[in-house]
């Protein structure tokens, strides 16, 4: 498909900058953004919505976060994000996480601009009476650029398309300077072409040193990205995806939900179906 | 002409009275925006019908209905939430809603229809714009520049939480606590336009020139302003009208908001249909 540094077959580790990856311990520290270790998030009053989780997250790594609905994607970046404690176990932040959410959770029949929306991502960092300054502004028009937006600044956000509303949230996301990006199922609803767009530039950011978890159904892509975090309502698996994708992980993962297609056996990839995905809002 | 246009304002009343229909506009355009982009409309009007009897209990006793009104608007706010919370499962949120709203406004023209309620009945339903008194403008002006203050020192929290909550909650800001300002600005507001226009026609300088406004324009700073500006329009329209035609002034004013954005309405199908036409 699109040019990837993983594209083409299943040997993820090929790459030498990423070498260390099937190793979780030699990793060096000067290297990871985020390590998890027997983490375990509950909402408040509740039962731990997931547990057992030991991932880390190391510079230019894309990690895809699979797992049905429910399963604790939300959850697991809600707690990165700050807003949950961890019920067990610790989380390790080397530096700034920002969410990338998805598009459809925003209102399209806001009256905003898509520098409006960047500039959003300036509000943790000043105090809460100060207005943007041109430095933020600043700042926001350098992100939309960044993302390829320079010339959608003053569009009016819910009349741009689906690929270039999750850019310009991605720019809201860098504008708050965080090496570490959680995008939550971006490419719903895009078209190939956006698609193929977006995951170019996501690789290009995890390329400046960024770490990225993608929360994902598309097995496909999540094959061509550097590891995988499998989770249904604990951990299943974590590591590159060839070792890992198996068809045991998988069904544990969806819950045997998952149907896998005969064909193409000889690149490795299964093609599978998913359950239709339900969007459940949060409160 | 032009002495018609300036004859209306020569006595002190009217000019007192084009002063606070000023006040209305500027509170009315720019809070209103956020209560039409917030889906608050409902709320506004509950909390402005719910205050009636706090309104009426001010005037039995004598004391400023602002007073009254602050009174009523937390008990109604409190029965609201109330409401809301015991009856979203039994008969749904909205209507529960309704059934708190509707017995304080019965019990307010319960209270209204005692002999002793000295303005009558009729300047707290349908405000007495007319009869602002210097101290009911100042304070007035008081609450509106509270008011804007707070607008403007919390748009961007306000905008984030607007646009979308998750993310905002993502950028460090409370939804909830972005909810209960805009709520009590909501009721500073009704206590403010209640003075003039009453409490069945408040609602309409809240959410009027904003609906109209949002219809003409594209970004928010531009909707306010024009919200801001619909609303002297169809304000100061509604004097002369009331003047000329001797009308009710605050049922003349609410008029003309609905007329306004009628307009407004048919302005957008209009520029849409030669959008299509053109394009």
């Amino acid at each position: 498909m699109t040019a990837d540094r993983a594209g083409g077959g299943e040997d993820a580790r090929a790459t030498p900058e990423r070498g260390s990856c099937a190793h979780p311990e030699p990793t060096g520290p000067a290297r990871q953004l985020v390590r998890a270790q027997g983490l375990a998030v509950a909402y408040p009053g509740n039962a731990p919505a997931l547990t057992d989780v030991t991932f880390e997250l190391t510079k230019g790594e894309r990690i895809a976060v699979l797992g049905p609905n429910g399963g604790g994607k939300t959850t697991l970046f809600r707690a990165l994000l700050g807003e949950l404690r961890p019920a067990a176990g610790t989380i390790e932040l080397r530096d700034r996480c920002a969410s990338v959410p998805q598009t459809e959770r925003s209102r399209l029949d806001f009256p905003v601009s898509a520098l409006d929306v960047a500039l959003m991502g300036t509000i943790p960092t000043r105090a809460w009476w100060r207005r943007p300054s041109r430095v933020d502004r600043a700042a926001a028009r350098a992100a939309l650029g960044r993302v390829g937006l320079t010339e959608q600044v003053h569009d009016t956000y819910g009349e741009l398309s689906g690929g270039q509303r999750q850019r310009v949230l991605i720019a809201r996301a860098l504008v708050q300077d965080a090496r570490v990006l959680l995008l939550d199922e971006p490419f719903t609803g895009l078209d190939a072409t956006s698609a193929a767009g977006l995951e170019v530039l996501l690789r290009e950011l995890a390329a400046e040193g960024r770490g990225i978890l993608i929360a994902t159904h598309d097995l496909e892509q999540a094959r061509r990205w550097d590891r995988v975090l499998c989770l249904n309502r604990r951990q299943i698996a974590f590591g590159v995806p060839a070792q890992t994708l198996d068809h045991e992980v998988l069904a544990a993962t969806y819950g045997g939900a998952i149907v896998t297609l005969p064909g193409e056996p000889a690149t490795g990839v299964h093609h599978a179906i998913l359950p239709p995905h339900h969007h459940h809002h949060e409160h | 002409m032009l002495d018609a246009l300036l004859d209306p304002f020569g006595q002190a009343l009217m000019q007192r009275a084009l002063l606070e229909v000023l006040l209305l506009a500027a509170v009315g355009g720019t809070l209103g925006c956020w209560i039409v982009l917030g889906g608050l409309s409902y709320g506004a009007e509950s909390l402005a019908h719910g205050m009636f009897p706090g309104l009426v209990l001010a005037a039995l006793a004598g004391v400023p209905l602002l007073l009254g009104g602050a009174a009523g608007i937390l008990v109604a706010a409190l029965a609201i939430a109330l409401a809301a919370r015991v009856g979203r499962d039994r008969i749904g949120r909205d209507d529960a809603i309704a059934v708190a709203v509707t017995t304080l406004f019965g019990l307010g023209a319960l209270l209204a229809l005692s002999p002793a309620v000295p303005v009558g009945i009729q300047g707290l339903l349908f405000g007495d714009v007319l009869g602002t008194s210097r101290g009911d403008l100042l304070a007035g002006a008081a609450l509106a520049a509270l008011v804007a203050i707070v607008l403007v020192l919390a748009h961007q929290r306000l905008l984030a939480v607007g646009f979308d909550r998750g993310g905002a909650r993502a950028l460090g800001i409370a939804p909830v606590a972005v909810d209960a300002l805009l709520l009590t600005l909501l009721a500073l507001a009704v206590l403010v336009a209640v003075q003039g226009l009453g409490n069945l026609l408040v609602v309409a300088v809240l959410v009027a020139p904003a609906a109209a406004a949002r219809l003409l324009t594209r970004r928010l700073a531009p909707m306010m302003a024009c919200a801001v500006v619909l609303g002297v329009l169809a304000g100061v329209g509604g004097l002369y009208v009331s003047y000329y035609a001797r009308l009710a002034a605050g049922a003349s004013i609410a008029g003309l908001l609905v007329a306004v954005w009628l307009l407004a309405q048919a302005a957008s199908q209009i520029r849409k249909r030669m959008l299509v036409a053109s394009g």
